[in-house]
């Protein structure tokens, strides 16, 4: 299938999936649903990886500028910059596009193949609205959280590396933290991150709706919607990046 | 009563169903037999609109399936219950919520009698105390089961079951084509079966189509079966040696 194919089988995919739910109240029980299943259980990978990511970084930075014009505090106003700036919305993204997504892709393949959709389609359920909308709606609406826990995680690793290097004092490190601190950054994360969270679980959704075949083919379906969903958000940062920020 | 006008269905070059035009009675068990990869599941999908045959038309009771509008279309579903060859239960729910889905998607009963009417379903098919479970924590039987409890939910008028014993033991499949025999007299369905397994042939087949290659070989009823002047369908007849043997005296008594 070329480009233009998926294109317009996902634009139609979107447009079923974006009507109004046959049933409010198992719409709104499947979104708490999904709210757990791909918001909240992330937190603890998000937790991990930034805390990890938090700490390294301050200590490259801090090994990268060790010139004497340059104040000390430094290391914790780029350490930050770095951490609301790319790490915390694209990075963070990144990584969710393989857990979420995976998980997304996977699952929906496996109600397609096993004919739980069919059997939805027969009913008169909008299959689409039914187990997409509720998908993208949960992570869309947890991933400012995502991102805000992450951008807190980011910067404790960071000062463990002051408490326990000599790098860098905490204080110093503190100061740097605070100082010259750009509101918008966050703002902009948060509104990259939004976006990007819905490419993942919508493109996830896609390949998950249009799989075929046995489960072999849910496997690929998944590769595909974490490979894609990866290459549309480097893409797409660019472009927002060059939006947002100039 | 179900009526198909000539339906034609092609995948690019290949073509699945070569104009198939037979009727399916009410209160009766339709049985659609034919060997594997023959154009049955194509078939079965084409009649409840998982398809859309290239040419030709569908008639529930009358009603043609290339006139309606999209109201009348999802209105017409709610009028049908149907059976996949892999039971199809969705694995995040229950027992009982899979039964309770299509009545909290379209019933207007309030919440108490739902759940009285899905037990009722449950209880029908002979699943009493599992309401809790998961899918996947039940036989395959008992999933064909809850799978039927579920297609019945909505009363409907129309039952399609694709291979209902594909996967189970002899005894099992017996018990689950009575009860689709039984459900069928009882709601005065119509029904219509997707099978290769002669057994349920000769219990259920009281109408029988036999599909070749794409096309209608032959119709009748099970006691025409094992006289019928017809070549191919011998050949599928006949390639048990069980019915071989059998024949002579099956229908005799
Ligand atoms: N979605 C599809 N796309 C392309 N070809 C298809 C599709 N579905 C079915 N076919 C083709 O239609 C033919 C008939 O398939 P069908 O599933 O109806 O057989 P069947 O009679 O149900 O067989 P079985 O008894 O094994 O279930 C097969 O050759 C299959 O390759
Ligand atoms: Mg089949």
């Amino acid at each position: 299938m070329n480009l233009l194919e998926h294109v317009g089988r996902y634009s139609i995919l979107m447009y079923q999936t974006f009507s109004l739910p046959q049933k409010w109240k198992l719409f709104f029980k499947q979104t708490v649903k999904e709210v757990e299943k791909l918001g909240a259980n992330s937190l603890p990978i998000t937790f991990i990886i930034s805390l990890f990511m938090g700490a390294v970084m301050t200590m490259q930075t801090q090994m990268n500028i060790e010139n004497p014009l340059l104040p000390s505090y430094t290391v914790g106003l780029v350490t930050r910059d770095t951490l609301l700036l790319e790490f915390c919305s694209s990075i963070l993204c990144l990584i969710l596009a393989g857990k979420v997504g995976s998980n997304i892709a996977s699952e929906i393949g496996t109600m397609r193949i096993s004919e739980q959709i069919d059997a939805m389609d027969i009913m008169g359920v909008n299959s689409a609205n039914y187990i997409i909308l509720p998908k993208i709606t949960g992570f869309v609406l947890f991933i400012p959280l995502l991102v805000i826990w992450s951008m807190f995680c980011g910067l404790i690793g960071g000062y463990f590396i002051s408490l326990m290097t000599d790098l860098i004092t905490p204080a110093t490190y503190i100061y740097g933290i605070q100082y010259w601190f750009i509101p918008w950054y966050v703002y902009y994360s948060l509104i990259k991150s939004v976006i990007f969270a819905f490419i993942i679980a919508s493109v996830s959704s896609y390949y998950g709706y249009y799989a075929y075949g046995g489960a072999l083919d849910v496997g690929k379906a998944s590769t595909n919607a974490v490979v894609n969903s990866s290459i549309l958000i480097l893409m797409l940062n660019v472009i927002l990046t060059k939006i947002l920020l100039s | 009563m179900i009526r198909l006008e000539d339906i034609h269905k092609s995948f690019d070059q290949n073509e699945v169903l070569k104009g198939i035009s037979t009727v399916f009675e009410t209160g009766k068990t339709n049985l659609i037999i034919g060997q594997s990869g023959s154009g049955k599941t194509v078939l079965l999908k084409c009649i409840i609109g998982l398809l859309e045959p290239d040419s030709g038309d569908i008639l529930y009771d009358n009603r043609r399936f290339a006139e309606m509008g999209q109201k009348e279309r999802t209105n017409l579903r709610s009028e049908l219950g149907m059976l996949f060859q892999g039971s199809a239960l969705f694995d995040s729910l229950t027992v009982e919520e899979n039964v309770l889905f299509p009545l909290r998607m379209f019933s207007e009963l309030n919440n108490k009698d739902k759940v009285k009417r899905a037990r009722y379903c449950l209880d029908r098919v002979g699943l009493k105390d599992i309401y809790s479970q998961f899918p996947s924590e039940i036989s395959g039987g008992m999933q064909k089961r809850a799978a039927i409890a579920r297609a019945i939910s909505l009363n409907p008028k129309y039952l399609f079951c694709d291979e209902p014993n594909s996967g189970l033991d002899p005894l099992t499949s017996i018990k689950i084509d009575e009860l689709i025999m039984d459900i069928t007299k009882e709601y005065k369905m119509t029904t219509i079966i997707n099978t290769h397994d002669m057994n349920s042939v000769v219990t259920m087949g009281e109408k029988i189509i036999f599909i070749y290659q794409g096309d209608k070989e032959w119709e009748g009823c099970k006691e025409d079966l094992f006289y019928a002047k017809n070549e191919k369908l011998n050949e599928f007849v006949f390639a048990s040696k069980f019915f071989q043997k059998n024949t002579e005296n099956a229908f005799k008594e």
